[in-house]
């Protein structure tokens, strides 16, 4: 039985290794020097950490143009989501209507399309009013996916929310909008957070639209400012990628830590309650 | 089911009329909360859907493209389609990439939740750690990361695998042969996958009844017969949602082939995106790019079919 549990925990240690080495020799290759990362015998643990791949990415041309564009697009995304998918997410969870189920099938459906079909009518409509190349028509392809994500993520937060509270609140003599702001926005604003997060990393983290639709270089966003990466003329510069994958990795880790937990549980409820 | 619910939903309004204001507003309420999404939907995905029907029918290349107009063609774009043999190659290749992919997946994902079960607090929250830390990188980020271990040069894969006396593997190249290539591909998908399915089913074990587990151990059943009996019956439907759902993802799968494989433009290593990609926006043919697109959605939403039946009804309940 003993010798059992020991078994176990040694095979979850060489789990964890397995799972969480690309990570570490992501950083860890960051961190070295040049002629440690090319070496024909790794370095496992960067023993002479240097800075210089990171002050290589960040003033590799674009960078900093290409990440304002990120943060820009995908901050107008996720407000312009969330005021929409709030509303419609209310309809759907408060309120039974005919249509509400061919809405809500209608939205898990719409998240199975697969981007790469979805964008050759996007590229040729946008092109059609001279919006490919643009940041605007880029984010109008990101709400085809962040908008019905949104709406069944902020549905399943607001199932959650007992109602009784609601209605105890209504025969205080409130109004239902009265209601609404008074016991419903506070308590649906965790789930209003955790959505926003989720639908910032799913922004953030997009490649094809903005690959197909941005081909400007000083106009992209991080992810293909560091598709293309390259460095140096002799060779991929190793350590600079890995740096720069490092840096467009980081807001997403912390972000995701973040709402990790909250987000489980926001997908799981409309599905299991 | 749902037609009872609706069908109540609309009689209430009626049956108070009288009370008039109240009720009405009631009734139009979820329309106004829901218009502008679907109106914005409407833009944004059915108009640009039924554009995609349209264009699979015309000829449309770069001169249409800047023309904007294309010539109506009927059928011709899914005749081309149907005898190219690159077509059937690419479908039966991302087949077996999709089965070969989705098993990995759920088996190790599986694995992992149930081995979180059996280990010490602390290991436990090693692996979640880390889980979550190869869940939230970017997938522009995993390919560069994966593309750097693999390489042929300074790889640490080459090196970890010569070390472990596996074979010789100095300066080998996972690119040089499709099967290598789409293995790699494989590992890096499954990696990232892995994430998510293991922690799903962490949080569904925990609905499994404690004490059905112990009452079965006691009357002696083994732990293969425990997990068929008790574990899995609990596990199904959730299973059964992740599986549909790495069955849709892996089968349209962009990014990662395109970006690991993309020195490699050659139509043995094509999986069905990369195909549609090339043949669109690639060559500019987007009228038999649309129709690459129509046959692809066509055969996701019959894969499809099953997960938003089970999602309905799991949803509906409440």
């Amino acid at each position: 039985m003993k010798l059992n549990r020991i078994g176990w925990n040694a095979l979850g240690v060489l789990v964890f290794a397995v799972i969480g080495f690309p990570v570490f020799w992501m950083v860890a290759t960051a961190f070295k020097p040049g002629p440690d990362i090319i070496s024909d015998k790794p370095t496992w643990i960067p023993l002479h950490p240097t800075l210089v791949h990171f002050h290589d990415a960040i003033h590799t041309p674009y960078f900093w143009t290409d990440a304002k564009n990120s943060l820009v697009v995908v901050t107008v995304v996720v407000a312009l989501s969330m005021v929409l998918a709030l509303l419609a997410a209310l309809a759907l969870a408060k309120f039974r209507f005919s249509g509400r189920k061919s809405f809500i099938v209608l939205m898990i459906t719409i998240q199975m399309l697969p981007p790469t079909a979805l964008i050759i009518p996007l590229y040729v409509v946008l092109a059609r009013y001279h919006q490919t190349g643009k940041l605007t028509g880029l984010i109008v392809t990101y709400m085809t996916f962040v908008l019905p994500f949104s709406i069944w993520t902020l549905r399943g937060f607001i199932i959650g929310i007992p109602r009784d509270l609601e209605e105890a609140a209504m025969v205080d003599g409130n109004t239902r909008a009265g209601a609404f702001f008074k016991i419903l926005l506070p308590l649906v604003a965790p789930g209003l957070v955790a959505t926003s997060v989720f639908a910032f990393i799913q922004a953030w983290n997009e490649f094809i639209f903005a690959y197909i639709l941005l081909t400007d270089a000083q106009k992209q966003t991080l992810t293909v400012w560091l598709s293309g990466f390259y460095g140096t003329a002799r060779g991929t510069d190793w350590g600079g990628l890995m740096a720069a994958s490092t840096l467009t990795a980081i807001p997403v880790i912390v972000f995701f830590i973040f709402v990790q937990r909250r987000i489980a549980f926001g997908l799981t409820q409309g599905a299991v309650k | 089911m749902s037609t009872n619910l609706d069908a109540a939903g609309a009689a209430i309004p009626l049956r108070r009329r009288r009370v008039s204001r109240r009720s009405f507003a009631r009734f139009t309420a979820p329309y106004l909360l829901i218009a502008p999404a679907i109106l914005v939907i409407a833009a944004i995905l059915a108009y640009p859907l039924y554009y995609l029907v349209r264009l699979s029918f015309q000829q449309y290349g770069l001169f249409q493209l800047i023309a904007h107009k294309g010539s109506w063609i009927g059928l011709h774009n899914y005749g081309v389609l149907l005898h190219d043999p690159v077509f059937w190659h690419t479908l039966v290749r991302t087949i077996l990439f999709t089965a070969v992919n989705v098993a990995l997946t759920m088996v190790l994902g599986l694995a992992v939740a149930l081995l979180l079960v059996r280990v010490h607090k602390v290991v436990r929250l090693m692996i979640t750690s880390a889980l979550v830390l190869a869940w939230a990188m970017p997938v522009v980020v995993a390919v560069q990361l994966w593309y750097w271990m693999t390489n042929y040069e300074n790889g640490v894969v080459n090196y970890v695998l010569t070390k472990l006396h596996v074979g010789d593997f100095t300066q080998h190249d996972w690119y040089a042969s499709p099967v290598s290539a789409l293995g790699v591909t494989t590992a890096l998908i499954v990696w990232g996958a892995i994430p998510f399915v293991a922690i799903t089913i962490y949080a569904a074990l925990s609905q499994v009844p404690r004490d059905l587990v112990e009452a079965a151990s006691v009357d002696g059943a083994g732990p293969i017969n425990v997990f068929r009996d008790v574990t899995y019956p609990v596990l199904k439907p959730i299973l059964l949602v992740l599986a549909s759902l790495s069955i849709i993802w892996d089968f349209a799968v962009f990014t990662q082939p395109f970006l690991l494989l993309q020195s490699r433009p050659n139509p043995d290593y094509y999986l069905m995106s990369i195909y549609l990609f090339e043949k669109s926006i690639g060559l500019h043919e987007y009228g038999l790019g649309s129709a690459i697109a129509i046959v692809m959605v066509l055969i996701m939403l019959v894969l499809s079919l099953f997960y938003v039946r089970q999602m309905v009804r799991l949803g509906e309940v409440k």
